[in-house]
């Protein structure tokens, strides 16, 4: 097997996928194979963790892609997350079938308390896995293909995107919120018992849902790394650099955005559909703007249009919050607050950008 | 409750003056000795004799009988041995100012053990109160008379009728004159001829109150004669369509309150974004930080001074804060707007985790004053008169900034940066000066909205995230650096929110107006007023 050139040249992807190879072998063997009472044994929950890491890590890749290369600063990218993650949950919901607690067939719990005698329209094809994983990336990438298209072609761009983005998310956000909308309302969908026949809750589902997260995330760094490395990915740098420029020498720029934007938005929405059975619950709260700008700011600590420093950005970020939350609750914020202004006005290229630096100084 | 001791206290200047009157002449002096027998009477009265003898008080003719039939249900009337007299007590203490019941004369300070106490029940209290109603009628007091009208339609008592004619022979206010026109017709539609009937629902017609509309609808359904119903439908017919336009007037006085709370919030962004061209997303938690102050004012001040303290002092923090955010961070950030987006988005949170352990996570309930509280008519329209005031305030802010960027050195200044910066500088404008006091400006308002919010909503960390949506979608909906399209569109789209909410419930409503937003930006991406020449091409 020979490796591309765009693979062999990027020093950092390949350190990135080893580290996810060992992981993905080394954390179901420390989890499996340990006794729980070992030093080194891994909890599932330790597990499930790390694999929301990795959830948030393949999002805040599908942010560097359109943030990082083309310019474009989304602040809904958790709409294309939640909306992935409601699509998987939608299965997952349809999967509970008579164990939930009014034992109805075919309804979901929330739709019996609210006495609907049967199901939404948009709720049939989700008791099939193969159908609800279409969806997980038709729904988001639907959504990013019209409001792109809308807005790039009427060349919105700059901080207007930005807030019609997060308007986006803020107004999906209300409806999901909405009991008459048919996702769960406030408590949105949860309780979930198993997937593909499958119990969630074995140590061995979560293991399976860990390894698939890292293969997932080798998968979208792997295709976004290919993308920015072909012709398109110059196209988008051009973009990102000069958009009338790029215009002017025959590009089709709103056509390379539109797509691009798109895909992004499935890969988010990858990430939200394998973020859900880890957690256990999607709701609206997800598609809050406050949790797209956090995931921006993953992107901008590890150093944009980079990748690596997408992932990189993200586990650091989530650990030290899942530190600082258990720890110090009210320093949380401080520091998430500090962490933006710091980075954005002392460290515009991140970690990454840090590290060349000193690499070119060394 | 409050009704009543201004009913009271009125009934006491009512007293006063026709003591005056009664002063200027003692023509009446054979009326006062009637008067005095009767009282003696009702001094050794049982209670069903005091009935009968309260009947013939309200009916005599003496400017006393007010005031003695406000004092008889409170325990005020007293029997003075030492003097024979009938006595009106003031108070109730030990020690009270008593008056003269029938001259109104002051008596001086007495013990109140040497007082005989005049004795009332409840029956014959509620007897009393009715029968002051129909004396209100002949008040001198429009709003005691309109009064008395009203308690009359509350519960019609056919022995008042003729009072009520009477009344309308004299009444000089024509709204009061109309109102007795409507109870004597609410009389009639109980008459046995049905042409009075017909007569009495016609002249019913527009009248919105339950207690004319109820008899109305009744007579609509059942009356026997045809004529009757027809009219009586008629009559609701109008009244249906006064009540459809006291809702829509109901719905845009709403609307404007909703549209002023959102000019309030976005007017600081459109001198921050608009003018320049600075994304603050920590602007919300700056009406926060306004919104506090209001409160630790309310800490150290009565309610009813605070507002107009606080107003001054949260415009001073907030701009404070501001310049400390501009110097401190954004002016490394000029040119790059979406970092200076994260960067203050990074503030918000630090200010909103600041208010969280200074203060409590909780929410803080800032008092409303007197003089805003309570409701006021305007027109036919009963409007809470916070919001009214907030919309005054609003436009007052508005007017404020306007003078501020176009009358003032300073407002021209920023004009001119806001334009062409370089231009600006080589005429020897100092533009960072410019931007930490425009930063300012713009926190400022912020802070001054965070007051007018704090009447109307909670006030916790998390007030300024509930707007932050919003009046960044005023800002771009309205055209960026232009304050008037921020007044357009606050308004309209307060006015539109309102409108959509009966038909589609508050939460659709705003989904709605959000989704017309971002359809309206890929149309006009520059928003209702775009601004034209070299500016815009940045």
């Amino acid at each position: 097997m020979r490796v591309p050139p765009w693979l062999l040249s990027d020093r950092a992807g390949l350190v990135l996928l080893a580290v996810l190879a060992v992981l993905g072998i080394g954390v179901p063997a420390l989890n499996l194979l340990t006794p729980p009472d070992h030093p080194l044994h891994l909890t599932a929950y330790t597990v499930t963790l790390l694999g929301k890491y990795l959830c948030y890590a393949l999002l805040a890749v599908s942010i560097d892609l359109v943030w990082g290369y083309m310019g474009i600063l989304s602040l809904g990218h958790a709409a294309f997350f939640a909306l992935g993650g409601y699509c998987f949950g939608m299965y997952l919901m349809r999967q509970i079938g008579t164990r939930g607690v009014y034992g109805d067939p075919v309804l979901p719990d929330f739709m019996v308390f609210l006495n609907w005698k049967e199901l939404p329209w948009y709720w049939h094809g989700f008791d099939s896995f193969g159908f609800a994983a279409l969806m997980v990336l038709v729904a988001p990438g639907l959504l990013a293909f019209v409001f792109g298209w809308f807005a790039f072609r009427s060349r919105v761009s700059g901080v207007y995107l930005s807030i019609i983005t997060q308007a986006l998310t803020y107004a999906l956000m209300l409806a999901f919120f909405r009991n008459e909308m048919g996702f769960g309302g406030n408590n949105g969908l949860t309780d979930f018992k198993d997937v593909l026949g499958v119990p969630l809750h074995d140590d061995g589902t979560r293991v399976v849902l860990f390894v698939l997260s890292a293969l997932t995330l080798a998968g979208g760094y792997l295709l976004c790394r290919w993308l920015v490395s072909t012709r398109m990915g110059r196209v988008l740098v051009a973009i990102r650099d000069s958009e009338d420029r790029a215009r002017f020498l025959g590009y089709r720029v709103e056509q390379v955005k539109v797509l691009v934007f798109a895909l992004s938005a499935m890969l988010a929405g990858v990430a939200g559909a394998l973020y859900v059975p880890q957690v256990g619950i999607i709701n609206p709260g997800e598609f809050a703007p406050l949790n797209s700008i956090e995931a921006v700011i993953w992107v901008a600590v590890g150093g944009r249009g980079t990748l690596i420093g997408a992932v990189i950005g993200a586990v650091l970020v989530n650990y030290a919050k899942t530190w600082l939350t258990g720890a110090l609750p009210e320093v949380w914020l401080f520091a998430l607050g500090g962490l933006f202004v710091a980075v954005t006005v002392l460290l515009p290229y991140g970690l990454i950008g840090l590290l060349r630096r000193k690499e070119k100084a060394a | 409750m409050v009704s009543r001791t201004s009913f009271r206290a009125g009934l006491a200047g009512f007293a006063l003056l026709l003591l005056t009157l009664f002063a200027a002449s003692s023509v009446r002096a054979a009326d006062d000795d009637a008067l005095r027998t009767l009282l003696t009477q009702l001094r050794e009265a049982d209670f069903t004799e005091k009935e009968a003898l309260i009947e013939t008080l309200v009916g005599m003719d003496h400017p006393r009988i007010a005031a003695i039939l406000g004092a008889l249900p409170e325990s005020r009337l007293y029997y003075q041995e030492e003097g024979d007299r009938m006595v009106i007590a003031q108070s109730d203490d030990t020690e009270i100012a008593i008056e003269d019941a029938i001259t109104g004369q002051p008596l001086g300070q007495v013990v109140k053990r040497d007082l005989d106490r005049i004795r009332v029940n409840n029956r014959l209290r509620s007897l009393i109160e009715d029968r002051l109603a129909s004396l209100g009628l002949s008040s001198a007091d429009p709003g005691k008379r309109r009064a008395a009208v009203d308690a009359f339609l509350r519960n019609p008592k056919p022995e008042s009728v003729a009072r009520l004619k009477a009344r309308l022979e004299v009444e000089p206010d024509k709204k009061i004159q109309e109102l007795l026109a409507a109870a004597l017709a609410l009389v009639d539609l109980a008459s046995p001829e049905a042409t009075v009937r017909a007569g009495a629902a016609k002249a019913l017609g527009g009248w919105t109150q339950a207690e004319i509309r109820g008899p109305l609808l009744r007579v609509a359904a059942e009356d026997s004669d045809v004529t009757v119903r027809e009219a009586a439908k008629t009559a609701l017919a109008k009244t249906e369509f006064r009540l459809q336009m006291l809702g829509w007037a109901e719905t845009l006085f709403f609307g404007l309150s909703l549209g002023s709370v959102l000019i309030l919030a976005a007017i600081g962004l459109a001198v921050t974004f608009g003018v320049m061209g600075v994304i603050n997303m920590a602007h919300g938690e700056l009406m926060m930080l306004g919104a506090y102050t209001t409160w630790l004012t309310q800490q150290y001040l009565p309610v009813n001074w605070s507002l107009p303290v606080a107003v001054p002092l949260a415009f001073l923090a907030t701009a404070l804060v501001g310049i400390a955010i501009e110097r401190g961070i954004i002016r490394f950030l000029y040119g790059r707007p979406l970092e200076t987006l994260l960067a203050t988005f990074g503030i918000s949170l630090i200010l909103q985790q600041a208010v969280r352990s200074i203060f409590s996570p909780l929410n803080r309930s800032v008092a409303t004053p007197d003089w805003m509280s309570g409701t006021i008519l305007l027109g036919p329209l009963e409007v809470t008169l916070n919001r009214l005031v907030i919309i005054g305030f609003c436009i007052a802010v508005f007017a404020l900034l306007w003078l501020a960027l176009q009358r003032t050195r300073l407002g021209l200044e920023v004009r001119a940066v806001a334009q062409n910066r370089a231009m600006a500088r080589a005429m020897g404008v100092r533009s960072a000066r410019v931007d930490a006091l425009t930063f300012g400006l713009g926190s400022g308002i912020a802070g001054v909205a965070g007051v007018a919010l704090s009447q109307l909503t909670n006030v916790g960390p998390n007030l300024g995230q509930n707007y932050i949506v919003d009046s960044f979608m005023v800002v771009v909906f309205g055209g960026v650096g232009n304050l008037w399209g921020t007044l357009v569109a606050g308004l309209s789209l307060g006015v539109a929110n309102k409108v959509l909410e009966p038909w589609s419930g508050a939460v659709l409503a705003k989904i709605l107006v959000l989704v017309f937003l971002i359809l309206f930006i890929q149309k006009r991406p520059r928003g209702l007023f775009p601004q034209r020449g070299r500016a815009a091409e940045v």
